[in-house]
């Protein structure tokens, strides 16, 4: 039998602020919820969503991927060219980040990287040669996420390309991210000059050989470790690098000089020292091989997976298997590179959204207050960042902790049941391209992840779960 | 894994003191993972979205162990079934949709009067019933326990009941109840029967009105029959005082009626009432039916065949429920909103077929924060205009409040007295007085 009236209600008020006021003022006490319309009011939706959120199967799913994903235990373990590393990359073959796409919805940056790495890889001599090669549908195209890579930006990992090595040394899982080429006219910007395809080939002559024997000869570099430490270096691991990747310059450095010559040491080492964001395709390996881990856990509504392909925002859930909830990806508000501006910018782009989809990136910007300044924010701001995130969240993740909250851990593993019910979307750090293809970044900024790709998303999992 | 969990009552701390409190007790040893987050006591949720999402908001809430008043409308049967029947499974209460009041360890839920603490316990189906029953009770010097509300379909053959029945053994079940107060329209046949036997079966007195139903219907052992709202309120007031409450004789409507006629020009022959409160226009209709004045259009009548054909156009006596759909469609409800009964006092006062303008005054939290303001110049306006014409309609009202109201009674009584209005202390009395008024001037004109 009902309790209701054994003592005075306390009472949570959805809707007309009066009556919570009337409440209080007879004697209740009165919590006023910030009601908006769930899943963006669309009626249908909000009524699986309430299933699902009072679902037994899906809480213990979600404690289970959440679990899988908090205890992976990423590491570095090598280098390997892509078509040796990479199951399922063979032939004539691409992979792009975000959800698969066909060459004719590609985006400007995407095709230019496109025509960069085929022309890297020798299956056309010009550019216009190599444009009409992958308009052609000769040369196939996949998302690195369905092969356990991870790419920034356009992602494009051709199959001669050095890429890195991750494996989860909890779940046995391995997760893949190419090499990053530093800053201003580069390949996952969508240019493809002579000089970006000399630095690549350099990249994987020359440097990707130096880093294998350094890496051999230190053994498996633990990177949650390393993460967290960059954190309190004021680093979130997506938009700001320059604490993580002095890390691993720090670990690196004597392992190179010992065993490259010294011409090949120094080369390589200026160019680690050159690139603040050198560790960022590592951090996103690490964080693919930890969703990896929480990837595939029938009935979950967590988030293993938001990417983008400069023309689709797409999110994939643990319990959906490899279904794509897409919207198309938005333009970033963000500060613009000097004579550029929002008329410029590519929509959003890059499987490097997995930082956050792991708790880092905008998740974890309470670490790093330099980084709201790329929307004219404060350090409260960023804070207030992270804080807003805990409120979509399954947990925390207690491997990052963030020193301006109180050493508080992350929030993460992101429920798309709470992102439908409260509205409140993903922060996400990001770098802004060019929409044509060859110019290059153009900016950073501040995103949100399109709110219908987790209508979407809760959707495909009501079906799944069913009533 | 050992999984620990502790709670904290009555301490508020912000997220940031939180993630520390949870980062400190993870550094101690063994300790896997912690979570420290704010939980509220909560025990009710009162749910006022738009209809399309109040089903939805109602069960998360049920689902976190809530029990829930819907004060929207619009949910669909279906929703309102499986939702009822879920609360009941989990021994928790859906109050409503389309519930407008309730009273719950004197705390005012939507719209509610504020109410002397007492030993009456009611249940209603129909919100401003509730109100005036409560109202009622605290003016004649008992009080109220709780009075939860049902909504307005749940005495329909599809529901069953299921809230009044849960709500009957709640109050059976309560201490501070000594008396139940059941106020409805009629319910589907089989669920009265259900109803009244559960209220038959408690050893505490019940009094029950079933608007429209007649008396032999309702009346067996332990259980007295009620017409009117304001009977019902008198019968549970004796049974919690040992004594029937002091009102003024019934005699005093013929004087007050008579005074009214004098002002009255021949063409004056109709009544017109504009309601704020649903419950209050159907007892009206019933009551005018039961008093043989003619035939009564209405929005809610008392017989099917006297539904009014245009909402917005009165034709002889008409009743008129101001808070229908029809008429709150993009605005507030008329007992918030007074625009569309202004509008109407003046238009009804302006038709020389107009011998008297019957309205109710609904007070307490949820209501206008002072209906004398919009009434008083209206009222004055039109009887100015009418006297104009060399008529003088009558203005006939009842206010459902308390003097504990934040619009207070007194003031408001004395307010629409001074401005013309003859009031009565109940909504049956007013329609008497008004059907005093007109009866026996229907006729050719």
């Amino acid at each position: 039998m009902t309790k209701l009236i054994e003592n005075p209600p306390v009472v949570v008020n959805v809707g007309l602020d009066s009556f919570a006021d009337s409440v209080d003022a007879t004697g209740g006490r009165a919590v006023r919820v910030e009601w908006r319309p769930p899943a963006a009011g669309d009626r249908e939706v909000g009524t699986e969503l309430a299933v699902l959120l009072g679902s037994e199967k899906v809480a213990a799913a979600n404690e289970e991927a959440f679990g899988r994903y908090v205890s992976a235990q990423p590491s570095l373990v090598g280098i390997a060219p892509a078509r040796e590393a990479i199951a399922g990359l063979e032939g004539r073959m691409l992979l792009h980040a975000g959800p698969p796409i066909e060459w004719g919805r590609m985006s400007g940056p995407t095709r230019g990287a496109i025509i960069g790495a085929t022309l890297l890889e020798g299956w056309a001599s010009t550019p216009e040669v190599a444009e009409k090669l992958a308009a052609s549908g000769e040369i196939a195209f996949d998302a690195c996420h369905h092969h356990g890579a991870v790419g920034p930006m356009a992602g494009v990992i051709s199959p001669s390309m050095p890429v890195w090595i991750v494996e989860d040394a909890e779940h046995g899982g391995h997760a893949y991210s190419n090499l990053n080429e530093g800053l201003g006219k580069v390949l996952r910007f969508g240019a493809f000059s002579d000089d970006v395809l000399t630095r690549l080939r350099w990249m994987g002559d020359v440097l990707a050989p130096v880093l294998v024997d350094a890496l051999a000869a230190l053994g498996p570099i633990q990177l949650k470790p390393l993460v967290a430490q960059a954190l309190h270096l004021g680093d979130e691991t997506h938009n700001r690098n320059v604490g993580a990747t002095s890390l691993l310059f720090r670990k690196l450095a004597p392992a190179i000089v010992r065993t490259a010559t010294s011409e090949q040491a120094a080369a390589a080492l200026d160019f680690i020292a050159g690139n603040d964001h050198f560790f960022l395709n590592i951090s996103m390996a690490s964080c693919k091989a930890m969703l990896d881990a929480a990837h595939g856990v029938e009935h979950s509504s967590m988030v293993t997976a938001m990417s983008r392909n400069g023309t689709d925002f797409g999110v994939r859930l643990s319990g959906t298997g490899d279904a794509w909830f897409r919207a198309p990806a938005p333009v970033v508000d963000g500060l613009f590179f000097p004579g550029y501006s929002a008329d410029d910018a590519a929509p959003d782009l890059g499987d490097s959204a997995i930082t956050e989809t792991a708790g880092l990136g905008g998740f974890a910007m309470g670490a790093a207050p330099a980084i709201v300044q790329f929307v004219g924010g404060t350090p409260a701001d960023a804070i207030a960042y992270t804080r807003e995130m805990g409120h979509i969240t399954l947990g925390n993740n207690p491997a990052f902790t963030l020193p301006p909250l109180g050493f508080a851990p992350t929030p993460a593993g992101i429920d798309a049941l709470k992102v439908v019910d409260t509205s409140i979307q993903p922060v996400i750090n990001t770098g802004i391209a060019h929409k044509e293809a060859g110019v290059g970044q153009v900016g950073a900024g501040v995103t949100r992840a399109p709110l219908d790709c987790f209508v979407l998303a809760v959707r495909g999992l009501a079906e799944k779960v069913g009533r | 894994m050992s999984v620990k969990r502790k709670v904290i009552k009555g301490l508020y701390r912000d997220s940031v003191s939180l993630m520390q409190c949870a980062a400190a007790v993870q550094k101690r040893e063994g300790v896997e993972q912690v979570g420290a987050m704010m939980a509220t006591d909560a025990t009710l949720a009162l749910i006022s979205t738009p209809g399309d999402y109040a089903a939805a908001e109602a069960r998360k809430a049920l689902d976190a162990g809530l029990d829930v008043m819907i004060f929207s409308d619009n949910v669909s049967v279906d929703d309102e079934i499986a939702l009822k029947r879920r609360a009941h499974e989990r021994g928790l209460l859906v109050m409503g949709p389309d519930c407008g009041t309730a009273i719950v360890g004197g705390v005012a839920l939507g719209f509610a009067n504020v109410v002397r603490r007492g030993d009456i316990g009611c249940v209603g189906a129909a919100g401003t019933g509730l109100q005036q029953v409560t109202s009622l009770v605290d003016r004649w010097g008992a009080g109220i326990s709780n009075a939860l509300g049902t909504g307005s379909h749940d005495l329909s053959s599809e529901v069953g009941g299921i809230t009044m029945l849960d709500a009957l053994a709640a109050l059976d079940a309560d201490p501070e109840t000594n008396v139940l107060l059941l106020v409805s329209k009629p319910p589907a046949p089989d669920v009265a029967e259900r109803v009244l036997d559960a209220a038959a079966r408690s050893a505490k007195p019940a009094v029950v009105c079933f608007l429209g139903a007649p008396r032999e219907n309702v009346e067996r052992p332990g259980i007295q029959a009620a017409s009117t709202l304001d009977e019902a309120a008198e019968k549970a007031v004796a049974a919690s005082l040992g004594a029937a409450p002091q009102r003024p004789p019934e005699s005093e409507l013929d004087a007050l009626a008579a005074e009214a006629r004098e002002g009255l020009a021949d063409s004056q022959r109709y009544l017109r009432g504009l309601y704020s409160g649903g419950t209050f226009g159907y007892e009206a209709s019933l009551l005018l039916s039961a008093a043989a004045v003619g035939r009564v259009w209405s929005n809610t009548p008392a017989r099917p065949d006297d539904r009014i054909a245009d909402v917005w156009k009165s034709r002889e006596h008409t009743v008129v429920d101001l808070g229908d759909d029809v008429f709150t469609r993009g605005r507030p409800h008329p007992m918030i909103d007074y625009r569309l009964r202004v509008e109407r006092i003046a238009e009804e006062a302006a038709d020389p077929e107009v011998a008297v303008v019957l309205f109710d005054v609904v007070l307490g939290y949820g209501s206008h924060p002072d209906p004398a303001s919009e009434l008083v110049p209206a009222i004055e306006a039109a009887l100015r205009a009418a006297a104009e014409d060399g008529r003088l309609p009558a203005f006939v009202a009842h206010v459902c409040g308390t003097e504990g109201d934040p619009q207070s009674l007194a003031t408001t009584t004395s307010r629409l007295r001074d401005a013309g209005v003859l009031l009565a202390d109940s909504n049956a009395r007013a329609v008497g007085l008004a059907a005093r008024i007109v009866a026996g001037r229907e006729g050719p004109s």
